[in-house]
């Protein structure tokens, strides 16, 4: 059994509210220095066997990210 | 009229059909069948729980298999808010929508100007007119690339473009309430396909049918739009 993760994280040039809100609460919290926050998704693919990236690719381009709005990566996780 | 776990107005677009003058027909997700249907409607709502992202789910459903086969054959499709964001995941009209800039869910009246007068949906209307529409969306927000928006500008596919206070009167100058309810690039509400037959918009026509329930009967324009354009209006 082997974990692929998918990375997917909005292209830099999308607006991030949720992001935008998570840096607004940090200094409540007291923390400064922080100067931008952005919010992805992480997702973790278990699979039988090794694993075939090329079909992980494909996935992650047709249905974990929307390619027009999102960068994504995907990795083997040991 | 097309229901996916998780819609909410394909029963008040199916009365919107009706008073335009149309046999409304009901629609199953989990079937590829179209039942002979003229034209389809996909409606607002939470399409599979919007899991993932909006529309990303029910893109991989049968009818919306069957529905993009039939709009690439030239059938007119309209997607309604949540409908729009399913024809943006399925690469039926460009660009996508993401989360209001204003991180909150909108709901409210909203004007807006008529851009594009000779689509399917959009055929019954004036270059230029002012329209009232309800919406109510936390992702409406349309985005596109610098190409794409170029593209739908220069070919006039822009459908619909939210429009300040003071154009109707009823929403006022209030500095509360910005044009734009969702930050969208271009203050664009909808769009239209190349070839004229899918339009897609964030507003809700289907809630502005008649003055007992809705701010206008405006929305009834692009039901009665795709019934002539078919050749059946009433």
């Amino acid at each position: 059994m082997a974990r692929v993760v998918v990375d997917v994280m909005l292209k830099p040039e999308i607006l991030d509210p949720q992001g935008a809100a998570v840096l607004a609460a940090l200094p409540r919290l007291g923390v400064a220095g922080v100067t931008g926050v952005r919010q992805g998704k992480r997702f973790e693919l278990d699979v039988e066997g090794e694993p075939d990236l090329a079909t992980v690719q494909d996935l992650a381009d047709r249905l974990l990210a929307n390619p027009v709005i999102e960068d994504y990566t995907v990795r083997v996780e040991s | 009229m097309v229901t996916f776990p998780g819609s909410l107005d394909d029963r008040d677009a199916q009365r919107a059909v009706r008073l335009a003058g149309g046999d409304p027909v009901a629609l199953w997700h989990g079937d590829a069948d179209l039942a002979g249907v003229d034209a389809v409607v996909l409606p607002g709502g939470f399409s599979y729980g919007d899991h993932l992202r909006a529309g990303a789910i029910a893109r991989f459903s049968p009818v919306v298999g069957a529905v993009v086969a039939a709009a690439r054959s030239g059938m007119p499709v309209l997607g309604i808010c949540n409908g729009f964001q399913v024809l943006c995941e399925a690469h039926l009209l460009p660009g996508a929508l993401t989360r209001n800039a204003g991180m909150h869910f909108i709901c409210r009246d909203q004007w807006l100007r008529v851009e594009n007068t000779t689509s399917s949906w959009t055929s019954a209307f004036e270059v230029g007119a002012s329209v009232i529409i309800p919406v109510k969306h936390g992702e409406g927000r349309y985005v596109a690339s610098t190409e794409t928006l170029a593209e739908l500008e220069g070919e006039g596919r822009v459908a619909f473009r939210y429009l300040g206070g003071g154009a109707g009167g009823e929403q006022g100058d209030d500095a509360r309430r910005p044009a734009n309810p969702n930050g969208s690039l271009d203050d664009i509400a909808g769009i239209v396909s190349a070839d004229g037959k899918v339009v897609g918009l964030m507003p809700h026509p289907e809630h502005a049918v008649e003055s007992l329930t809705g701010p206008s009967e405006d929305g009834l324009g692009l039901f009665v739009s795709a019934l002539q354009s078919l050749g059946v209006a009433a």
